[in-house]
């Protein structure tokens, strides 16, 4: 039997007296689509910054294709492949979409830093580079400023970069946040295709996603995970529906 | 839709026409230009010019490996300048006492000092860099001016090593001689500054082109996402530290030859902020830039000199004018220029770039005047300016009026006109 992707044993942590995460322990199976749900402030951005390695945990272990990764530094977690996402948009703003891309692909090809090389020789990693932007549709855009494209390019360039370094398990931070109808419908399509074979987790605020696009969701209230299952499973669950109280009729509405 | 052949994939690389109008022919442009400069017979006091020159420009483009590139903002680059610049003084030395006892630097040509001069500067950068690159932004930049003060008064009292207050002598003029040049005469030096500025430039022209030098620019951009493609922005940073501290030494090197003298002033911070100020004026987000700004300063610093006493004012307010009004430098103005010159360029364009002018000069007219009045009323000499023959005499009331009111109308027309344009920046 091959070790889960990721698997957080009684992952806490706080802040002083702030306690953020407490006590989740989840397990992400290889090759499938994880969504996690909850309320805001429930603590989904800080689960993602410490499975990333922004910051690392008060306790509990977090390993990754089971190897402990919890404490180690986020270069060397993505370096182990592991790649995550902002939910603001954080690329490198005065480089091109293809520079942009580039600085992905680099690490993972093993040019390290490397300072006796022209870039513009190195082959493989033109075509890397190239297969990105082909793959997310931004070959048009390869030349323009980061910092000039719109939002929703923003967005899939944000992605982009993350899965450039060809990592097995993708981790998105809302990708569809801010976005239109039609283009949340293409970031979907997107998403989908680009994490084929890959183990996804996702943070997301649209239930339309979630429930569209995952295998599995996971939902986290006030830092603890209440309910993990399939989204039948979820949109059934109890003490889901009583987690977003108020807006249940809303919740029902939307998972239906 | 699912299709990736990767023979399908466009090739994105720019075209070879644009790559070389863009790479190879600036630094054909540096080449020819460095090449005919002797052909004019220039005096010996532009020679000296040019072979100041020179040196600034590779010191400011090392600088610029950190400012421009990295997002590294260093108040003691003179530092590696100095250490080089040491490092080669030691060399000539041990050159001259070779071509006595004879040893291992019998054999090692004057010519080929600068390179002494870059190890000694990466050597400092790698030991420096190592506690203060472990910080980023207002750390970094305090770090690195409390590192310029510690080696600037460390230089005053170690005297074996940096000479004292009259700091450390040599002679060029030993050794083997390499391309015939004995560096004896300041044409025989030209050419031998002119050789390293060219290699020193173009060598750091293609860091930027390198995997380290493109991750620079990511770091300086974004710090945060870096790590999150696999890298360690403190040691892209401590990387490209040690690459600026090695061509600041080699700029040491080059000056080690031209001066044949290294005092510990020159570690001090006092270099090390006008290289900051030729970056900045020049244009720090372009390669560029620190050249055009090592020209202009360079040669404000040895003829301005000679016309005002209030030079260094001048120097101060070009700088905060362009901080305020031309955050690219002159290298950003020129670029502007062009392009506005490029894409319909009429009458009425014309006409306002004038205006634009007309009123600068006003204002910059009526600056000099009060600067220079204030000067003169300050030495108490009853000394007068008298700019084209005018007599502006300190202790008389007119002369202050009409420097007060030409800068108050050149400053309010330029307002104007910016407010009119609404493009102005």
């Amino acid at each position: 039997m091959t070790a889960p992707a990721l698997q957080l044993t009684d992952v806490r942590k706080s802040f002083g007296p702030a306690k953020i995460i407490e006590g989740v322990s989840l397990e992400i199976v290889r090759g499938e689509r994880h969504a996690i749900i909850g309320p805001n402030g429930a603590g989904k951005s800080t689960l993602f910054n410490l499975i990333s390695g922004s910051f690392p945990p008060s306790s509990g272990t977090i390993s990754l294709g089971g190897r402990q990764i919890s404490g180690l530094k986020p270069y060397e977690i993505n370096r182990l492949g592991l790649s995550r996402s902002f939910q603001v948009s954080n690329i490198f703003a005065n480089m091109s979409v293809r520079e942009n891309v580039r600085c992905g692909v680099l690490w993972s090809l093993g040019y390290g830093h490397s300072f006796w090389r022209n870039i513009g020789n190195l082959r493989e990693v033109q075509r890397k580079t190239a297969e990105v932007l082909e793959k997310v549709g931004l070959t048009e855009k390869a030349d323009v400023p980061a910092v000039l494209l719109t939002y929703a390019d923003q967005r899939t360039l944000e992605i982009a970069i993350t899965i450039a370094g060809g990592a097995d398990v993708i981790l998105l931070d809302e990708p569809t946040a801010g976005m239109s109808h039609s283009e949340t419908d293409r970031a979907i399509e997107l998403i989908e295709m680009a994490t084929e074979g890959k183990t996804l987790l996702i943070v997301e605020h649209d239930m339309g996603v979630v429930f569209g696009l995952s295998d599995r969701i996971s939902v986290l209230v006030y830092g603890e995970i209440i309910a993990t299952g399939t989204p039948e499973e979820i949109r059934g669950n109890e003490r889901v529906r009583e987690a977003y109280l108020g807006d249940e009729a809303d919740f029902a509405e939307v998972t239906a | 839709m699912t299709d990736y052949s990767l023979d399908r994939l466009p090739d994105l690389a720019p075209s070879a026409r644009y790559k070389f109008a863009t790479r190879v022919l600036p630094l054909l442009l540096l080449a020819l230009i460095l090449l005919s400069i002797p052909l004019f017979e220039p005096s010996r006091t532009w020679l000296s010019l040019f072979n100041a020159i020179g040196i600034n420009m590779v010191f400011a483009l090392s600088y610029n490996m950190l400012l421009g590139q990295a997002g590294m903002l260093s108040f003691g680059h003179a530092v590696y300048f100095g250490l080089g610049g040491y490092a080669a003084m030691h060399a000539m030395n041990a050159i001259e006492n070779a071509s006595y006892d004879g040893g291992v630097w019998t054999s090692f040509p004057m010519f080929a000092l600068p390179l002494v001069g870059f190890a000694g500067g990466a050597l400092a950068g790698a030991v420096i860099g190592w506690p203060s690159c472990r910080r980023a932004g207002v750390p970094f930049a305090m770090i690195s001016l409390g590192i310029a003060e510690l080696v600037a008064a460390a230089g005053f009292m170690f005297i074996s090593v940096f000479g004292g207050e009259e700091g450390i002598t040599g002679d060029r003029m030993n050794g083997i001689e390499l391309f015939g040049l004995s560096l004896g005469p300041l044409g025989e030096v030209y050419w031998f500054i002119a050789f390293w500025t060219f290699l020193g430039t173009a060598l750091m022209y293609a860091f930027t082109r390198t995997p380290l030098g493109k991750l620079a620019q990511a770091v300086r951009d974004n710090p945060e996402r870096v790590q999150f493609v696999g890298y360690n922005p403190n040691r892209v940073r401590y990387l490209v530290f040690i690459a600026a501290g090695g061509f600041a030494g080699l700029a040491g090197g080059m000056s080690a030859v031209n001066y044949e003298i290294f005092t510990p002033e020159s570690l001090s911070v006092v270099p090390s902020g006008l290289v900051l100020l030729m970056a900045y004026i020049g244009g720090a987000r372009y390669f560029a830039g620190p050249i055009l700004g090592a020209v202009v300063l360079t040669y404000m610093q040895s003829n301005l000199s000679d016309y005002s006493e209030a030079w260094l004012l001048y120097l101060g307010l070009l700088f905060i004018g362009m901080i305020l009004f031309a955050p690219g430098g002159l290298a950003g103005l020129l670029l502007s220029g062009a392009n506005a010159f490029k894409s319909s360029f009429g009458v009425k364009e014309f006409l306002r770039l004038g205006a634009y002018l007309i009123s600068a000069l006003l204002a910059l007219a009526g600056v000099v005047v009060l600067v220079e009045l204030a000067v003169r009323h300050s030495n108490g000499f009853g000394e007068a300016f008298e700019p084209f023959g005018w007599h502006l005499a300190p202790d008389q009331v007119m002369p202050w009026v009409i420097g007060l009111v030409l800068a108050c109308v050149g400053m309010g027309l330029l307002r104007v006109l910016s407010r009119q344009g609404g493009t102005g920046s």
